[in-house]
């Protein structure tokens, strides 16, 4: 089951004009940023199927821009966040892709500093909700089913353990999870679906373990 | 745990002998864990914020693209002079449906219900039938609660988007919780409730998302307002006894394979339908400056 709650269905409190075009869009923008770990100076934003077809009606770009200035899906700040996003040296370019994806409404953000980048495809499946189905070029095989987090750190001895103790301490059981690296001893990834959604601080307590670069929730 | 379509939801309410708002409480309790008071507070905002749209649209509201807005207001000023041809509750639960999709236009707060371009219906329907049926703050959260049992089942076993279902997912679902919610809160039965669904669905299935210029505007504020026409009027037809031939379940099942039928044209793509036509393409060329 994809809809768990009734606030799925009745919400999200939301700055229209569409919960799959432009909420969705704003939390596809908000975990791109939330990943990065700060406002980034570029984002490239490739649309897809609908979100490419529509996305100036729908306020898709204002949306994605939104969530890339970490705004939620109800702050007004949305409606200016193109002009927001110019003001505060976030230079955005959006590309409107031809091809087609698995889901209709698809975005694939790329952004990044002078330092680092980051690249992730998100989906809003409606209403609201969203997956991430990609992060820096590994496919995440999220059920959508459970809450999940997202790990990125440098591969190293014990990484993924000292993980997997934080939540063991905090009595929260691993339903799936994946491990996967480019190259060895650089970065890699941490898919973990877990039975309860957690709380900021647990996500925290796991961000500051030894090499861990980033922590986030994908889906609650 | 869960219930999984509208016959065990059903089920539920008979054999725990609780009403279809309870069962959609207690479900959310066990799932989050959260406590009953958290549960209808938070509902409770989203009725506030449902609220605040109808009352800011009813004043009158109008897009930046100048497509949509002040037909709330039409409607109102209409209802007054007393001439109307229907009934001053649908014409009601019309224009406030309209009054929410024209904030939504407008990229005004709202509660999407179950989408943002759907958020009309229920919020519309909700308020009209209030003036008659006069419900307390707590019979008007679990209206909201019962829309979202019947949602649910749709969410999880057909579609509520607009790009994978066509409108029907999107007004269709909206309207058939609306007429459902109105049954409970009229004193129907949780079996009427899933008819006056069961009616309303079928009467939307193979609605087309054909949004002109891609925007929520043309036709998705008219179509609330027929989605909050029909959900009124299936209510009062479940309430009268009136059954459906096809089982709720298989109504929703229908839709679901109904929107993976259509085109991609059809499916919130701007490319079909409405917005295919040379007066669309031309609002779309006026709005946004033709394509390169």
């Amino acid at each position: 089951m994809k809809y768990k709650s009734v606030f799925d269905i009745i919400g999200p409190v939301m700055i229209g004009p569409s919960s799959s075009h432009t909420a969705g869009a704003a939390r596809i923008g908000r975990v791109a940023r939330s990943l990065f770990a700060k406002q980034p100076k570029w984002a490239k934003i490739h649309l897809y199927g609908s979100f490419a077809q529509t996305y100036r009606g729908h306020g898709t770009d204002v949306a994605i821009v939104g969530g890339l200035l970490d705004y939620d899906t109800d702050d007004q700040r949305i409606v200016n966040a193109l002009s927001i996003a110019k003001a505060s040296n976030l230079e955005v370019e959006f590309i409107v892709e031809d091809g087609l994806s698995e889901h209709p409404n698809t975005a694939r953000i790329v952004l990044g500093d002078d330092t680092n980048y980051l690249e992730l495809v998100g989906i809003s499946i409606g209403g609201g909700k969203i997956e991430v189905t990609e992060l820096n070029g590994f496919p995440l095989r999220l059920s959508g089913n459970h809450p999940a987090i997202v790990v990125l750190h440098e591969d190293r001895f014990g990484a993924i353990a000292k993980v997997a103790t934080v939540l063991a301490n905090h009595e929260i059981n691993i339903g799936h999870m994946e491990v996967s690296r480019k190259e060895i001893g650089k970065f890699a990834l941490m898919t973990i679906e877990v039975d309860q959604s957690l709380s900021k601080d647990v996500l925290e307590e796991i961000r500051l373990l030894p090499n861990i670069s980033q922590v986030t929730q994908v889906v609650d | 745990m869960f219930f999984r379509n509208v016959k065990e939801l059903i089920d539920k309410t008979t054999t725990e002998g609780i009403s279809i708002s309870e069962v959609m409480i207690r479900q959310e309790m066990a799932y989050t864990g959260k406590s009953r008071e958290d549960i209808m507070a938070e509902m409770d905002r989203n009725l506030t914020v449902m609220e605040q749209a109808v009352e800011r649209g009813i004043k009158g509201v109008h897009s930046p693209t100048g497509l949509t807005g002040g037909d709330a207001v039409l409607l109102q000023k209409y209802i007054e002079k007393g001439n109307f041809l229907t009934g001053e509750t649908i014409l009601d639960a019309v224009s406030k449906a309209v009054a929410t999709n024209e904030v939504n236009a407008a990229m005004g707060t709202i509660c999407a219900t179950p989408t943002a371009g759907s958020a009309g219906v229920v919020p519309g329907t909700l308020f009209a039938v209030k003036a008659k049926l006069n419900p307390t703050r707590e019979e008007m959260i679990r209206f909201l609660f019962t829309s979202g049992a019947f949602g649910f089942v749709v969410a999880n076993n057909a579609s509520i988007s607009g790009a994978a279902g066509g409108c029907q997912a999107e007004v269709g679902s909206a309207s058939g919780m609306a007429a459902a919610a109105i049954v409970e809160m009229a004193g129907g039965t949780p079996q009427q409730s899933a008819e006056a669904m069961a009616i309303t669905l079928k009467n939307m299935l193979g609605l087309v998302c054909d949004p002109v210029a891609g925007l929520v505007e043309v036709p998705c504020v008219k179509r609330n307002a027929m989605g909050a026409a029909n959900a009124m009027v299936a209510a009062d037809m479940a309430l009268a006894g009136i059954t459906s031939r096809i089982p709720c379940d298989e109504v929703i099942d229908a839709m679901f394979k109904i929107g993976q039928q259509m085109p991609t044209a059809l499916k919130e793509t701007a490319l079909g339908g409405l917005a295919a036509t040379p007066t669309g393409k031309a609002l779309e060329e006026k709005i946004f400056g033709a394509k390169s």
